[in-house]
This record gives C-alpha cells, sequence and structure tokens, in this order.
C-alpha cells in the first residue's frame, strides 16, 4: 500500500509541477490544486497508514495518530480558499490585461491588446 | 499565565472584525483603526518590558500541557520583532488615514489582518502554526497588494500569489515530513528530538530543513527567490508598501528562529545544516539587490532592491552564525525595515508632485515643496546607505566587526563597502535628478497632506531615535541573540510551564 501511494502522490506532483511551468492562468491554477491534492496525501500518509484503526485512544489496541488528520483538515481548508481567490484573480487579470498568459502579455514582444472592459469603481 | 501575551493577536482580530461590520462610516474607520494601532504599541511596548528580563513566557491558548497542543512563546526576539511591527503598523496607518486609503475602506481591515499573522507568526511556538499565520497574512498581503486598480498590479500580483501558493506547498510538505520523521511539531520539542536523531532518519530530515529555507527564502526574498518582490512592492499602494517592509522580515526570522532554534548547534547530525548554504545565496542575493538598485528606472523599484539589499545584508550577519552577528543583525533589521517604509511613504509624497512622470528617474517638473522633500530625502538617503551618524552606519559597523577579517567575511566586508559605494550612487542619481535636474516650471500639484508628511517625518524620528539609543538598543540585541543561541532554555521553559489547574472550590462548584 505505501508504494501504490507513494507513487499516487509522485504523479500529482509531476503533473502538478508540469501544469504550473505552462504559459497561460488556467493550468497554472489547476496544476497548483494537483499540487496541493498531492501535499493533503503527504501529510496524512506521515501519519504512518494503517487500516481498520481508529483515530481515537482506547476504543482498541490499534489506534491511528489524529494529529496529521486535523493537520490535514486544515491544509485542505487553506488551499480551497486559496485556489477560490486565486481563481478570482485570475479572472481579473484576464479582464485588465486583455489576456490570460501568466506574464499578461500574448506572447514576447506582442502588446497585450486593450482590456476587456475597464473595472467600475465599487468593483475593486 | 500571562493572558496579555495573546493580546497582539487578538487586538488586530477584533479590530478588524468591528472594522468589516463600521463598513461604509469611513471617518469612524479610520480614528478606529489607528486608535487600535496605538494601543497595539503600548502593549508590544509592554510585553518588550517584560521580556527584557530575559525569561521565556509561554501561554497555552488551549490549556494543554506542551509540548501538546498550541503555544505561543514570548522571548526577547520576538517581543522585540512585535514591537517593530507595531510601530511601522502605526504610521503606516498615520499615512493612510490621510486619505491614501482609496478606494474604498476596506484598506484598514486587511491591514488589521495582516497584522494578526504577521503578531502570530512571530509570537508561535510551534511549526504548524507558523504555517497557519503564515497563510493569514499571506491573504491579507494578497488583497493589500491588488487593493486599487491598474495592470502592474494585477499582473504581479499573480506572480506574487501564485509563487506563495506554491511557497506553502512545500511548507506543508516540510513540516509534515518533519513530523513524520519526529512525532513532533513544537519548536523546542522538535530541537530536542532532532538532536537525538537516528541516523537513518537523517537524510529526510534534513531535506525538509533545505525545503523550510527555500520557503523562508522565498518570503524573505532571498536569491534566487527575490523575482517578484521589486515589482510587486512598487505596485502596491504607498501604505501598502510600507507595511511589507515587514514582510520580507517575517521571512528573515523564520530563518533565524528555526535554523538557530531546531537544526542549531546542538542537533546531532544535522548540526549547522544550512548556514554554508544561506551564506553563498546571501552574498549573490547582496551583489543581485545591488545591480537591481543601480539600474532601477523608477525610484519605488529602487528602494524595493535596497529591501533586498537589507535582505542580503542581514542573511549574511545571520549566516555568520556567531551570537555578536546575530545581535549585529536585529539591530540591523529593525534599522533596515523602519528606514525601508519611510523611503516608500516619501516615494508616494514625491511622486503626487511630478504630475505625469510619477517615479521616474528623469528630468521633470520642479517639485511643489522641493526644499523640504529634498531634505527628508537626503537625510533618509544618509541612513538607508549607511552613512554616519544615523543609525544604518552603526548597524553595518556592527556587522562587519562581527564579521571579523578572517576567512570568508573577507568577502562580506568587499561586498558591503563596494555595497555602500553602489547605494550611494544609485540613491545620488535619484535625488539629485528628483531635486536638482529640474525644468523652472512648477507642477501644479496640491501641497503634500501634513498629516501624511507628519508619519514621513515620525518614522525618520524613529531612525534618529535608534541612532542616539544604538548602545541599549544593541545591548537587548545581544541578550535576544544570546537567548536564541541557547535552545535548552526553552525546552527548560517549557518542561517548569504549569497549565492552569482548576482550583478546588471551583471544582466543587461545578
Amino acid at each position: 500500500m505505501e508504494a501504490l501511494v507513494a507513487l499516487i502522490i509522485a504523479v500529482l506532483v509531476s503533473c502538478g509541477v508540469y501544469l504550473l511551468l505552462r504559459s497561460r492562468t488556467f493550468p497554472v491554477i489547476l496544476g497548483l490544486t494537483l499540487l496541493s491534492y498531492a501535499v493533503n496525501l503527504f501529510i496524512f500518509v506521515m501519519g504512518r497508514l494503517r487500516t481498520g484503526a481508529p483515530a481515537v485512544i482506547g476504543s482498541s489496541n490499534h489506534y491511528a495518530d489524529p494529529l496529521p488528520q486535523a493537520l490535514v483538515l486544515t491544509a485542505i481548508v487553506i488551499g480551497f480558499a486559496m485556489t477560490a481567490f486565486l481563481l478570482v484573480l485570475a479572472l481579473r487579470a484576464r479582464a485588465e490585461l486583455g489576456n490570460d498568459h501568466v506574464d499578461g502579455s500574448a506572447a514576447i514582444g506582442e502588446k497585450p491588446v486593450q482590456p476587456v472592459r475597464p473595472l467600475e469603481e465599487d468593483e475593486v | 499565565m500571562n493572558h496579555l501575551i495573546i493580546a497582539p493577536i487578538l487586538l488586530p482580530l477584533i479590530t478588524a472584525v468591528v472594522l468589516i461590520l463600521l463598513s461604509g462610516h469611513r471617518a469612524l474607520i479610520r480614528t478606529l483603526s489607528l486608535l487600535s494601532a496605538t494601543a497595539l504599541m503600548g502593549i508590544c511596548l509592554w510585553l518588550l518590558l517584560t521580556a527584557s528580563d530575559g525569561q521565556i513566557r509561554l501561554y497555552a491558548p488551549g490549556n494543554w500541557q506542551p509540548p501538546f497542543g498550541i503555544l505561543l512563546v514570548l522571548d526577547q526576539l520576538s517581543a522585540l520583532m512585535l514591537l517593530l511591527t507595531s510601530v511601522l503598523a502605526f504610521f503606516s496607518l498615520a499615512y493612510a488615514v490621510r486619505g491614501n486609503d482609496a478606494p474604498g475602506d476596506k484598506l484598514h481591515a486587511m491591514i488589521q489582518f495582516l497584522l494578526v499573522g504577521v503578531n502570530g507568526a512571530f509570537l508561535t511556538g510551534d511549526l504548524f502554526n507558523l504555517f497557519v499565520f503564515f497563510e493569514v497574512l499571506l491573504i491579507s498581503s494578497y488583497g493589500l497588494l491588488l487593493h486599487g486598480r491598474g495592470h502592474e498590479r494585477a499582473r504581479s500580483g499573480l506572480h506574487y500569489v501564485v509563487l506563495n501558493l506554491i511557497g506553502s506547498a512545500l511548507f506543508l510538505i516540510a513540516v509534515s515530513a518533519l513530523y513524520g520523521v519526529t512525532g513532533s511539531l513544537n519548536l523546542a520539542d522538535l530541537a530536542a528530538k532532532i538532536a537525538r536523531l537516528d541516523q537513518a532518519d537523517a537524510p529526510l530530515a534534513a531535506t525538509a530543513g533545505v525545503l523550510l529555507l527555500v520557503v523562508f527564502g522565498l518570503k524573505a526574498a532571498m536569491a534566487p527567490l527575490y523575482f517578484w518582490l521589486p515589482r510587486a512592492y512598487a505596485a502596491a499602494s504607498a501604505p501598502v508598501a510600507a507595511m511589507f517592509a515587514i514582510m520580507t522580515k517575517v521571512g528573515v526570522y523564520a530563518i533565524i528562529r528555526v535554523f538557530t532554534q531546531v537544526f542549531g548547534a546542538d542537533a546531532g547530525n544535522l548540526a549547522n545544516l544550512i548556514w554554508p548554504w544561506l551564506w553563498g545565496l546571501a552574498l549573490v542575493t547582496l551583489v543581485l539587490a545591488l545591480i537591481g538598485a543601480l539600474s532601477a528606472r523608477e525610484l519605488r523599484i529602487q528602494i524595493a532592491y535596497l529591501v533586498v539589499v537589507s535582505v542580503g545584508t542581514l542573511l549574511a550577519a545571520v549566516a555568520l552564525n556567531s551570537e555578536a552577528a546575530l545581535a549585529a543583525s536585529l539591530y540591523y533589521l529593525i534599522h533596515s525595515t523602519l528606514i525601508c517604509g519611510a523611503m516608500f511613504l516619501l516615494a508616494d509624497v514625491i511622486l503626487r508632485q511630478r504630475g505625469e512622470l510619477l517615479d521616474h528617474i528623469a528630468q521633470g517638473p520642479r517639485l511643489r515643496q522641493s526644499g523640504l522633500l529634498g531634505a527628508l530625502f537626503f537625510m533618509a538617503a544618509i541612513a538607508v546607505i549607511g552613512l554616519p551618524p544615523l543609525s544604518g552606519f552603526i548597524g553595518k559597523v556592527a556587522v562587519l566587526s562581527a564579521a571579523g577579517t578572517a576567512g570568508d567575511a573577507v568577502i562580506l566586508w568587499l561586498i558591503m563597502l563596494g555595497g555602500t559605494l553602489i547605494t550611494l550612487m544609485a540613491l545620488s542619481r535619484s535625488g539629485s535628478t528628483f531635486f536638482w535636474r529640474t525644468h523652472e516650471r512648477i507642477e501644479p500639484a496640491a501641497a503634500a497632506d501634513k498629516g501624511a508628511l507628519l508619519a514621513v517625518i515620525g518614522l525618520l524620528a524613529c531612525i534618529v531615535a535608534l541612532s542616539l539609543a544604538a548602545d541599549p538598543v544593541l545591548d537587548y540585541a545581544q541578550r535576544a541573540a544570546a537567548q536564541l543561541q541557547a535552545p535548552e532554555l526553552y525546552l527548560q521553559a517549557m518542561h517548569d510551564f504549569q497549565v492552569h489547574q482548576e482550583a478546588d472550590h471551583e471544582r466543587e462548584q461545578q
């Protein structure tokens, strides 16, 4: 089981890193999401893998370490919020810069096209 | 337990929530925000006076006996950082309340949330809460950086957010790997367990340690991870950029805290894990940042590179890994935070009087208040370059005399003295262009707001005070460094710590 989980984490990380290196914002966000899944799994695994063991001391002879489970919960919540924020930011950058390149220019040397629509005062 | 230890986290948190609820009452928000910052400064001063007796104070919010549960630690270093943060926050807010917090009225709430994160990161005693407080300060800083409008903010904001999210992922990997190896997250407990680490587990813990260096290096803007900083800081609005002067120092603080306490001299197989790496990286940071400052075409970009210069100097001093060098770096840290904050505010005052040119370093119209602003710029430049008599000079002398002249330290002498000359050239170029090489025409701009000017002058006054009080401050820094270099003190404090026990009569009542 350890080998399988390690393999899954490795695949998630490598896909995440590959997507992170793309030049458009949406693949980058997907890459970050994959990376955070890999990290969450990694945290969980660091409490050691046990089957059929409750995370409560005293209910049986075998118990799982509850702390990584609490940590992973915190990490999931934070990662989720950050992804949502990043999506909104990417949309705003798309609106303000006129394209979805991470550097804000469609290609090197090419001038960014006009913004789609200027933001209103109360939107900022 | 001393309940005031948690106040630097709670006070900005409560203020921020109240400020959000008050949305729409701009005058009230400004007053409350500034009042809260003043109160925070008072509390932090009191904490500093309390901590200066050399005792390490712990606070367990969940009332669990450490090393379990959440733990806040107040020692001399964290008290110093707290006071520094609150002083900088006060002057940044004092600048913001003079009409520099547009658009909307959310800037104050976000700055208060930023303070929650920064203060929490300085106070926390365990690695996972360091991560959580880092996230709190990061998400507020994302909001602050993007506050307002503009292409440049959206572009540099995107880079900043993506980079920091990657940093957070690496931080989590490092933290959980350390937990997997040692079974602890408490810094003092972690130090004890790393010292007795099994030979077979050492490579994994070392990997986690180096990953932590990458994460903190990203926050501190260490080469090669500083490329996001100049554009982001230059694009931010003035009070935000001034406030961000403390953000790189949070990274430096985390490096000092984790790598002297956990991977310090007593860490067995992993003793002094990163100092050789940090030394080289710090020198590279210094050189690259100096080149950046020299080549900058805008004043704010130039100041942002000066922030990176200060980080390079600090990290080089920290990498020397001696008590004297650590003390010198703490003094330099206070100086560079305050002066960079002042420079960002001053740049904003200057660029408002230059019309279309803003802060481009090019021949432009004469400034309306050329004399006053020129004098302030001159003084700030002297401090940031490190010329006598101001604190930059004292800090650099302290760092260099702590470095000595043996072996590698000579390189630091060369780079720092050469760097002083380069900074002098860079700032002379911008200063003489702004104030002397001007057209006859005066740009029809409003005179600078008196309150905003007072905020700049206040920060510069802090620099003067820091120079005059160099002896007691250096003395305090020396004691803080000595405390840091003795990790067994933390373990002892944790061992002696008693959680609050329910008294007998309380239990009977239940």
